[in-house]
């Protein structure tokens, strides 16, 4: 087990090096840079110059990106350019907003994705399992922005339940985390709930097929057991890799789902880091959120060991 | 009283050509301590009478036509889930052809073999563990307090086979069904699991139903034969009988395609043609389209059972005269 958590993390280092290089690539090709967003529209060329000069802009492009890497080494991510603060002190602002909403769209997607496919496949061919599923193909064509806007129209303007946006953080007030996260949780997990629905009821009906399922019923187990337990510890292999999957995505769709309720998440940070040109905080940013998503492949990859004994024995 | 009984069991399969019948009509017992082989090719509705027995045919697309199967004196197709479950394990244990597919792959030898005694005894964990280690330890796993803890894919075929038997066994069934046990073991690790099975028939006085397509099996280990054929019975016989008199040619057909050491045959001898589609059954009897036996009376009506002697039955209207070859 300690081996296969060692070689994950060391086979991540190139993938996170590799990351940041492209980021950097795509970021110079990309014309203008921060000054104009610093200057103003008023600002004249020179002034702009003088900018770029201060921030160390003027120097070519592999000067940067060596003196970038020098500070990762150091653990320093430099300034944001636009915000004036530490690149890891504005990141960690907003880790927990987008982190605690994935978190509730997780669970969401967990208790909705697998107890619709479990129950879909148990019933299949059955009124439940068509309803089941068409509630999965709805949830994966909708686009959730959409999704989300409808949400605030009905919930917010017409019956003015929850708030049309905002944030309240869980540790200053939990009713208010769950009124201002609950709508865009839903409308993230929408997709994610239609995709692990889907590949649930699949997995569960192969296994159901499977020769060890009858001998726990020939055994005299109850069905609870039977599924519950036998079908469902082999079934949550493959189902444990979708759910890396549906993390990743989680994390890419809160960046729009922000957008809509206007939520102050990593999302936000990264867009208008983005718009402004503000290199070291979207360098940062995108560090940030790589080590996020490897870190949960990692954990996906050390829960498949732990499901499944031939990996944990063979594969080492 | 028999232990098991089976009379006039009919189970129906639904298809795309409507309902067929997968098993037609057949009865039989099976008295307590008694090796009853079941023989036939596949297809031929063995292994759908077996899991008709325990309850374990998925339904829809199968249903019970109509006849009862009565265990201990209860009919077990009016048993409810609940109650089958009840029956399934300290009633009739059951053992695969696959031992590698039938054990779960995710769980140990020790867990899978304890949960049973659990689910049917509710006895402590520690009574569970002392349990199944005997219950290894008698099917002849070595070292069995240490076998607990494999997974089944550290375990050879062989022992993977003797596993599925400790667990089918652990709650004492008066009846184990075997559905082709030995079929994807080597040769020699077949022999050792026939012997195993014989020993434990004496050891826990229980009746064991062997289904097989393989004779030498039958030969080895049944103390009563029945040869099935497209669903229906076509023989039945004490297995001395069976062998020194076979009386149906679908029988004899099956005792020639067994290879000898004796006779220097290029080619092995083969019944022509296969089983025919249950949806478009011959009128007659079911064997005459491949009997080299067939005359026109074969067509006119389903030849029933009679007796060619005492115990010993066949379904063929010429027995009298294969008797006589």
């Amino acid at each position: 087990m300690g081996r296969v958590i060692f070689n994950r993390i060391a086979g991540a280092v190139p993938v996170i090096l590799l990351v940041t290089l492209i980021t950097f690539g795509l970021m110079r090709l990309i014309p203008g840079d921060v000054s104009a967003a610093l200057g103003g529209i008023s600002s004249t060329p020179a002034e702009r110059e003088a900018i770029r000069k201060n921030l160390g802009l003027d120097e070519p492009a592999h000067v940067q990106l060596f003196k970038w890497y020098g500070g990762l080494v150091r653990g320093d991510l430099g300034r944001s350019h636009f915000l004036g603060k530490d690149v890891t002190q504005a990141t960690f602002e907003r880790l927990p907003v987008t982190v605690s909403l994935s978190a509730y769209s997780l669970v969401l997607t967990l208790l909705f994705g697998l107890l619709s496919g479990i129950v879909a496949a148990l019933r299949q061919n059955t009124w439940v399992d068509q309803a089941a599923m068409m509630f999965a193909m709805i949830g994966v064509s909708m686009p959730n922005f959409w999704l989300g806007l409808m949400m605030i129209v009905l919930f917010s303007v017409h019956l003015g339940w929850l708030p049309t946006g905002g944030y309240v953080p869980f540790t200053q007030d939990p009713v208010g985390w769950l009124r201002s996260c609950t709508m865009p949780a839903i409308s993230l997990a929408m997709l994610q709930i239609g995709l692990l629905a889907r590949i649930t009821r699949s997995t569960m009906l192969e296994v159901l097929r499977q020769d060890y399922v009858r001998t726990a019923r020939a055994k005299g187990l109850p069905n609870y057991l039977v599924v519950g337990k036998h079908a469902l510890a082999n079934a949550l292999i493959p189902i444990v890799t979708v759910i890396g999957i549906v993390v990743s995505l989680l994390i890419s769709g809160a960046v729009v789902t922000e957008t809509v309720f206007s939520i102050p998440g990593v999302g936000q940070l990264l867009t208008s880091a983005i718009l402004n040109r503000d290199y070291p905080m979207i360098q940062g940013g995108l560090l940030y959120i790589t080590l996020l998503l490897v870190g949960i492949n990692i954990l996906v990859d050390v829960a498949y060991a732990w499901l499944d004994p031939r990996v944990r024995y063979d594969g080492g | 009283m028999s232990l098991l009984s089976v009379r006039n069991l009919q189970v129906l399969f639904a298809t795309e050509n409507g309902e067929v019948a997968a098993v037609d009509d057949i009865t039989f017992d099976l008295a307590e301590g008694e090796v009853l082989g079941i023989v036939g090719e596949s297809g031929s509705g063995k292994s759908v009478t077996a899991l008709s027995i325990m309850g374990l045919l998925p339904r829809p697309p199968a249903r019970i036509g109509r006849g009862s199967v009565m265990f201990e004196g209860e009919n077990l197709l009016t048993y409810g889930e609940r109650a089958m479950r009840r029956i399934r394990g300290p009633g009739i244990g059951m053992i695969f052809q696959e031992p590698m597919t039938s054990l779960n792959p995710v769980f140990t030898i020790g867990d899978q073999i304890m949960e049973t005694v659990r689910v049917h005894e509710g006895v402590g964990k520690a009574a569970q563990r002392d349990r199944a280690i005997q219950m290894l330890a008698r099917v002849g796993i070595a070292l069995p307090e240490r076998r607990l803890d494999d997974y089944p894919h550290q375990l050879s075929g062989g022992m993977r086979q003797r596993v599925m038997i400790a667990m089918a066994l652990i709650c004492r069934p008066k009846l184990l069904i075997a559905d082709e046990p030995t079929t994807a073991l080597d040769v020699t690790i077949q022999q050792q699991i026939l012997e195993l099975l014989l020993d434990l028939r004496d050891e826990f006085r229980m009746a064991i139903m062997i289904i097989t397509h393989n004779m030498g099996v039958v030969a080895e280990m049944a103390d009563r034969v029945i040869v099935m054929y497209a669903g229906k019975i076509v023989e039945q016989a004490p297995i001395g009988a069976l062998f020194r008199q076979p009386s149906h040619p679908y029988t004899r057909g099956l005792l020639d395609s067994i290879p000898s050491l004796a006779d220097d045959r290029e080619r092995l001898k083969t019944i022509p043609g296969t089983l025919p589609n249950p949806s478009a059954l011959p009128p007659g009897c079911r064997f005459e389209p491949r009997c080299a036996w067939r005359v026109a009376a074969c067509i006119a009506s389903v030849p029933p059972l009679v007796a060619v002697e005492p115990e010993h039955h066949s379904a063929c209207i010429r027995h009298g005269e294969l008797a006589a070859r």
